[in-house]
């Protein structure tokens, strides 16, 4: 069932408006247990379409092994997927960075709390997030380290590669994730692929995960996949590798390898004089799960990320 | 006078990014200005040009003090500027939610850095800055209730209103909260426009901060006039939203006293013109800040009232 999470009027002619799809089993049990999956909080991040689309196609198919509630929010920034835009248009807003929201402030953030109002109490909440256009990422869930005795063992069951529990940094606590998490409903945060596409493979794995997790919630009682065992990180193992020149980044390793310290994992160069400016190179041995598809770059942009391992 | 680039990033096909300081006075590190961070902040950049202009002319005249140091940034986004772009254009990051800075991180938090470490270990910080809602305020002096604001301090600068506001998380990541914590005294000015000039609220604050500078020993320029500051905190603002969208016609302007019940705007419908919603004061009041886009959605803050029995305390 389609329903309405929020909505106000555009001026000219158009109604803003947050929807979700209310999927419940056919059994009339009033505790039934409920899981939201969310996305498209950053329109430029797609990834989770597909997500939602693959989750709702497996139910559809055997509605029988449902066993609770399955929401489903495609689009928090609906005028920013639709428009190929990050934040929300016309606000200069990042939508992850208002919650909990305000019933009395703006209309994004009168959507925000009518947003959070929805979703709490909720069993579990999967916010799922891909990259920006510049880089590509594993699958992977992210855990602020005030959560992780309660976030990673749901996480493991997630059938993603990587968690990474990151330290808690004050600008944060106005995510989505946060204000679920400190109010008692538990949000896990899904970082895959790049932003403006959809990678199916990964979008694959985490519809298994999601399914892994429901049956563990009581939410589906049909068939799944045993989980991947992710690699489990904190901050201190993760290397940063940021350019020192500006100039167009050209990769020379695939995504997702192992590396070895002063390994080559691309190069920066200058087409107008055709200079060589970087040799990128690994600080550490490792994984390297982050790296850039996006080949503009200034001093600082963000290359690639190493997991250290030996 | 000197002039010294601060901060430089090589671009691949662009100029390069200099961001430029103006240095007055002597050694001491008393007073830094900050302008443009954001590539729309047109009237913040105009302001902080004609203080650099006023500077020079004191100084001609002898008027600065040797000892007491003056640091002026105009502006750091003109990359953004210069294509019509509020934030970073890579990325449409905001320099000003990138304080205090990594000098090994990306690109925006690498130029906050930079510029945080020419204003960090200044006595007192001005920020011209700007509101993310577009619209226009009565010219004031913002600052963030950190447990190190100084109310007192911030009516030297003559302005009509001192506003003191709570922290949200994302606050945290501006020049003016990090300053605080670096305990720098810091004052965030706010003025009637941002992409336009308007000379009659830039004349105003650009003589509120030469009041400033000669109040705390920086310059010799005696002025008149200014402002005996009223502190306003956000129980005593009234906030007025829309209740439906279209076409927005604006009936007062900032600074009128208006009654309860007074019609401060109209909705249009934009297909037919009759009016389809009135914005009324919810009380007697002063208007403090007015949408001034000619379209408007619902739940709009279209104004910000001072309330009238606020207004006295």
């Amino acid at each position: 069932m389609i329903e309405k999470v929020a909505s106000s009027m555009l001026p000219v002619d158009e109604e803003f408006r947050i929807q979700k799809n209310s999927i419940h089993s056919q059994a009339s049990d009033a505790n039934q247990k409920r899981i939201c999956i969310v996305t498209g909080t950053h329109g430029d991040e797609l990834e989770g379409q597909y997500v939602c689309y693959e989750v709702q196609r497996r139910l559809q198919e055997n509605l029988q092994h449902l066993k609770g509630i399955v929401d489903i929010y495609p689009a928090l920034n609906p005028l920013g997927v639709d428009t190929i835009t990050r934040g929300v248009p016309k606000f200069d807003l990042d939508m992850n960075r208002i919650f909990p929201g305000n019933t009395e402030g703006t209309m994004v953030e009168y959507a925000a709390a009518k947003i959070i109002e929805d979703m709490s109490g909720a069993d579990m909440v999967i916010d799922i997030h891909a990259s920006n256009i510049f880089l590509k990422e594993i699958p992977q869930v992210r855990i602020n380290e005030m959560c992780q005795e309660t976030l990673v063992p749901y996480a493991k069951r997630l059938n993603i590669d990587y968690i990474w529990i990151h330290s808690a940094a004050t600008v944060l606590e106005s995510t989505l994730a946060h204000s679920l998490n400190m109010t008692g409903t538990p949000c896990l945060v899904v970082e895959m692929g790049v932003g403006m596409r959809i990678t199916r493979e990964y979008g694959n794995q985490l519809t298994d995960g999601i399914f892994t997790l429901m049956k563990d919630l009581g939410i589906w009682d049909g068939p799944v996949t045993e989980p991947k065992e992710p690699i489990v990180s904190t901050d201190g193992n993760v290397s940063y590798l940021n350019a020192a020149y500006s100039g167009i980044f050209v990769s020379c390793v695939e995504h997702w390898i192992n590396v070895k310290k002063g390994e080559k994992i691309g190069e920066i160069v200058d087409p107008l004089t055709g200079a060589l400016l970087e040799e990128v190179l690994s600080p550490v041995t490792g994984v390297l799960f982050t790296l850039r598809e996006y080949p503009v770059v200034y001093e600082g942009s963000l290359v690639g990320r190493i997991l250290e391992r030996d | 006078m000197e002039k010294e680039i601060i901060y430089e990033l090589k671009s691949l096909y662009r100029d390069h990014l200099r961001i430029t300081g103006y240095h007055f006075g002597g050694n001491q590190k008393t007073v830094a200005i900050a302008g443009a961070f954001r590539g729309n902040e047109i009237q913040q950049l105009y302001i902080c040009s004609q203080i650099v202009k006023a500077l020079k002319k004191l100084e001609r005249d002898g008027r600065v003090s040797s000892e007491k140091g003056i640091l002026i940034l105009p502006s750091a986004n003109h990359y953004g500027m210069n294509i019509g772009k509020r934030f970073w254009a890579v990325d449409n990051t905001d320099i000003n939610r990138m304080f205090p800075g990594y000098d090994l991180g990306e690109t925006t938090q690498r130029i906050a850095d930079g510029i945080f470490r020419a204003v960090k270990d200044y006595e007192y910080g001005i920020h011209f800055t700007s509101f993310y809602i577009p619209g226009n305020y009565v010219p004031h002096v913002r600052m963030m209730k950190t447990g190190f604001e100084d109310v007192e301090l911030a009516k030297k600068f003559g302005l009509p209103y001192v506003m003191i506001r709570d922290i949200t998380p994302f606050d945290t990541t501006t020049l003016n909260y990090n300053w605080q914590i670096w305990e720098t005294k810091a004052f965030s000015l706010y003025t009637k426009e941002t992409d336009r000039i308007d000379l009659v609220s830039a004349n105003q604050a650009i003589e509120a901060v030469l009041r400033f500078l000669h109040d705390r020993g920086c310059i010799d320029y005696p002025t008149y006039g200014g402002f005996l500051s009223r502190k306003v905190t956000e129980d005593m603002i009234e906030i007025v939203k829309t209740d439906n969208a279209g076409l927005f016609r604006c009936l007062v302007d900032i600074e009128t006293n208006v009654k309860a019940g007074e019609i401060l705007a109209e909705i249009v419908d934009p297909y037919e013109g009759h009016v389809i919603s009135r914005v009324l004061a919810p009380c007697d009041g002063m208007v403090f800040f007015h949408h001034d886009e000619p379209l408007v959605y619902q739940n709009t803050i279209a104004f910000q009232m001072i309330r009238m029995e606020a207004s006295y305390v």
